[in-house]
């Protein structure tokens, strides 16, 4: 009886674990279409924290940047709010991290509205970045 | 009462002495005066070549960002999917 009552725990938190598993979700990915448009530059980070068009915009990459800025918007105004900033102070400080991460051959815009493209040496930001 | 009655005793509202008489132009004529004794000095001011860049951020200030940047990472991390 007590062997059993042991299985029965074994199995339950073993299938505990499973569903865990399951149920939590994968590292986000990006979006194939906006890691396509990432990698071949014709989407970069801009200072101010949200994504730009770099070269001519087509209705589907503005339709691709429209998209991930409002998500980030809403990122910024949820955390600004509580962090007791501004949606634009929170949105600068995440731009100047987003324009760090940029990989090498990626687009960012340097503070005076310059597009540049990623080496390995460090991105050109504002003097405010930390 | 009459209107005449009741705007006798004050001065009417449109009648004010900065835009009437000849007192309001003495006034210009001495401050007209004094810019041109001041050119008359010898301080030059040249124009800058460069256009002046008037700075928009100045509400954003460094340790704002610096407070901020920490909480910032973790929701780019958390949301990588758009950053």
């Amino acid at each position: 009886m007590r062997l059993m009552n042991k299985k029965t725990i074994l199995a339950a938190l073993g299938a505990a674990m499973v569903l865990t598993s399951v149920s939590a979700p994968a590292q986000a990915q990006r979006d194939p279409a906006y890691a396509a448009a990432r990698a071949s530059g014709e989407v970069g980070e801009k200072a101010d924290g949200y994504l730009g068009i770099v070269g001519a915009a087509t209705p589907a990459l503005q339709r691709l940047v429209n998209d991930i800025n409002i998500k980030r918007k809403a990122v910024y105004a949820k955390r600004a709010q509580a962090e007791g900033a501004t949606v634009e102070q929170y949105a600068f400080a995440a731009g100047c991290l987003a324009v760090m991460r940029t990989s090498s051959g990626e687009k960012y815009q340097t503070p005076d509205g310059t597009w540049m493209t990623r080496t390995g040496d460090a991105p050109t930001r504002d003097p405010r970045c930390p | 009462m009459t209107h005449d009655e009741l705007t006798v005793m004050g001065v009417p509202a449109s009648d004010l002495p900065m835009n009437t008489g000849i007192s309001g132009k003495i006034g210009r004529g001495v401050l007209a005066l004094g810019a041109v004794s001041m050119a008359g000095g010898c301080i030059n001011i040249n124009a800058p070549d460069e256009a002046i860049v008037i700075e928009l951020n100045v509400n954003i200030q460094a340790e704002v960002v610096y407070r901020l940047a920490e909480d910032a990472g973790n929701a780019i991390e958390e949301n990588a999917d758009i950053f």
